[in-house]
């Protein structure tokens, strides 16, 4: 299952940082971060709760980015 | 510009007021630092925020880091040498600033001028209601709705003419700016602009299994493929701010300790303090902004303007394969040919060209196979030319792999291959010329034959030619054909090696050959018109689908798809990926090597903090703008 997600990071380097903090997201199977399409691509690992995990995400995100949005 | 941004401009500009004034108030003292002070929370308050955050979270070293270090240490300088010049720290922040807020500019607008490039969203659809047009969203439009396109709108559901007549420009799907004519019966793909009348499109799918929507996902998914380069560089940025930090740390302190260990220099700051400068300019440089940015953007620059060109690449890591390309392994049919048939003989029995009989062997033929759906069945319909009575044909038989039995106008008539003669005891002649033959009996004796070829595309040879030339090494043609067809259309292509008579899985098998015997870092490519070579497309180090727009097996399978089935576009590609690769190593040398020069010319103190920051601006935007020139491929 995965999922697209439109995002706003402000530079092409937050974006491999927020990625990698972020794959490291319990329940998360694999992510990638798109600077420039603003796009984060989300596979999330079978029976996990999406939402959950999501808010997981923007949480680790945030803190190494703090600009770092899901739209 | 957006709201982040037009803040950060508001910030640069009252930053350069107030640094200018300054220059021209004449004031000393705590006065003047903390007038200063302010000026510099102004424009780098949010930078040492980060650096802070950062240092909170245990993410210690990034960019932040470094401008925050620099400039608090050089306001601690000017403190400590009672100097007063301030200057220095504001206009490294500044300078800094001004570069990040070009970067997000320069970026923003070109990201959004290459999204632009491939966004062929449409954003309505016109359906009728109670006699009026009504517009409503693409994605409500259920199949078989019959939809109305006005001259200038883009047609926004595949599907088929119901009526009207128009041309279609489709150069946003397949980069062919030739208009193509269509009128009822015609299928039409989303995407294509409508260029004269009115159609009215009975659709024949969703919007989402649209051609439009399925071309958006792959380049859209295209652009989150990262690269091998980019992934260098995401590691190279990892082991390097860090790996600066420390060597600027040992700049500060070592040299000055060996002064004071061994050349009785004294114990104090005074010592320390061109070192530590020295390692604040040090840091400044490091920066490795101009790297991280400028890669991203080449790659989708490039794919972005080789989507515009009818080249679909399914992500920057392709760009890399492709430009590896030295083998080029095509499947002849539908790719190098039309994969429509054409009579080029009429041969009788003794393999002499007919003459009389011509008209009646080919209606014979025609007729036989009129409810035939086979390639070479509808190829003699067509060259026939005329519409079958169907009344003339009865006990139609059809044998699968061999021909057809029938009774046509009351003489028995077979139509098929040499099996199928054999079967009735009839003895086929064997026919010398090249192509593929359909053998006619009339009244159960040999009546003659009819040699069909494959026609070539014209810009098959063309294409072999340009690839040879723009460095792939080996063409090779994998066809099921046979050996005389094959070998023929390889010679009049150009084409170097050519394996014939092949099964789907003898193509895996060759393909394989090839592969096992290539050097390592030469790529093998195969292209194929996608419709049932996809284990050979998956299987290739490349995968190249032709002609494949509204063929979803084949955008599944390959790496790269070619909208049209222009043969062309394969050298085209290959040569955009090597545009695309020679950019990005242009800004990997040229940052990492005038960073370098710097850096060591900031270590001997040559280098002050003025022209550091100078260098790293500078490189940064002559990176970005090299990175957009990737994106201009159409005479590539």
């Amino acid at each position: 299952m995965s999922k697209t997600y439109k995002i706003e990071v402000d530079c092409a380097n937050c974006a491999n940082l927020v990625e990698d903090a972020a794959k490291k997201v319990e329940g998360v199977k694999d992510l990638s971060i798109s600077f420039m399409t603003q796009k984060m691509k989300v596979t999330f690992e079978e029976g996990t709760d999406e939402s959950a995990v999501m808010a997981d995400v923007l949480k680790a995100a945030k803190k190494v980015e703090s600009d770092f949005e899901i739209l | 510009m957006n709201k982040k941004q037009r803040n950060m401009l508001a910030r640069i500009i009252i930053a350069v007021i107030m640094t200018v004034a300054l220059q021209f108030i004449d004031i000393t003292g705590w006065l003047r630092l903390s007038l200063y002070l302010v000026v510099y929370l102004i424009i780098g308050g949010d930078i040492l925020k980060k650096a802070l955050k950062g240092i909170v979270n245990g993410r210690v070293f990034d960019e932040n880091f470094l401008m925050a270090v620099a400039t608090v240490g050089a306001f601690a300088l000017a403190i400590y040498e009672k100097s007063g010049d301030y200057l220095e720290a504001i206009a490294v922040m500044l300078f800094y600033q001004i570069g990040e807020f070009f970067q997000s500019y320069a970026v923003g607008k070109s990201r959004r001028n290459i999204a632009a490039l491939m966004d062929i969203r449409p954003d309505y659809a016109n359906i009728e209601q109670d006699g009026a047009i009504v517009k409503v969203d693409p994605d409500d439009v259920e199949v078989g709705e019959v939809i109305i396109v006005q001259p200038g709108e883009k047609i926004p559901i595949d599907g088929v003419v119901v009526s009207g007549e128009s041309s279609l420009n489709t150069s946003a799907l397949t980069g062919e700016s030739l208009p193509r004519e269509v009128r009822k019966d015609d299928e039409v793909i989303s995407g294509s602009i409508n260029l004269s009348g009115v159609l009215k499109i009975k659709t024949t799918k969703d919007f989402g299994d649209s051609t439009v929507s399925k071309i958006l996902e792959l380049v859209e998914d295209a652009a989150s493929r990262k690269s091998k380069s980019e992934n260098f560089i995401a590691r190279f940025a990892r082991i390097y701010t860090p790996a600066v930090c420390y060597g600027a740390l040992a700049l500060a302190i070592l040299p000055a300790l060996f002064l004071i260990l061994f050349k009785g220099a004294a114990f104090d700051f005074a010592t320390f303090e061109t070192w530590v400068y020295r390692a604040l300019v040090f840091l400044v440089i490091s920066c490795p902004c101009a790297l991280v940015v400028s890669i991203p953007l080449s790659f989708f620059a490039g794919i972005g303007g080789a989507s515009r060109e009818g080249v679909l690449v399914k992500g920057a890591n392709i760009f890399e394969t492709l430009s590896k390309v030295k083998t080029v392994v095509f499947d002849k049919t539908g790719t190098l040919t039309q994969g429509v048939f054409e009579v080029n003989a009429f041969h009788d029995g003794n393999d002499h060209d007919m003459h009389e009989r011509k008209a009646q062997l080919l209606e014979y033929a025609a007729i036989a196979e009129s409810s035939s759906s086979h390639p070479i069945g509808k190829s003699l319909q067509r060259a026939y030319g005329h519409k079958v009575d169907r009344n003339r044909i009865a006990d139609l038989q059809e044998i699968s792999g061999e021909g057809i039995n029938a009774v046509i106008d009351g003489h028995p008539v077979a139509v098929g291959n040499e099996k199928l003669m054999r079967g009735l005891n009839i003895a086929p002649c064997h026919c010398h010329t090249a192509g593929t033959i359909v053998h006619i009996a009339i009244d159960n004796t040999y009546a003659g034959h009819i040699v069909l070829g494959d026609i070539v595309k014209p810009t098959a040879k063309e294409a072999i030619t340009d690839l040879h030339r723009s460095g792939v090494g080996m063409t090779v043609m994998l066809t099921g054909d046979a050996k005389a067809v094959a070998e023929q259309t390889a010679r009049e292509l150009g084409i170097k090696q050519v394996y014939s008579q092949l099964l789907p899985a003898d193509k895996v098998s060759h393909l394989e050959t090839l592969l096992n015997g290539r050097k390592d870092d030469d790529k093998v490519a195969f292209v194929g018109d996608g419709i049932n070579d996809a284990p050979v497309l998956s299987r290739a180090d490349l995968g190249i689908a032709m002609g494949a727009v509204g063929s979803d097996a084949a955008i599944e399978a390959a790496d790269v798809v070619l909208m049209d089935d222009d043969p062309r576009k394969i050298g085209k590609a290959i040569r955009i990926s090597r545009k695309c690769l020679r950019i990005v190593w242009e800004n990997i040398i040229m940052a990492i090597g005038i960073k370098g020069v710097c850096l060591i010319l900031g270590i001997f103190g040559i280098v002050n903090m003025w022209l550091a920051i100078f260098a790293d601006v500078g490189v940064m935007i002559l990176a970005v703008l090299n990175a957009i020139r990737a994106m201009y491929v159409r005479k590539v």
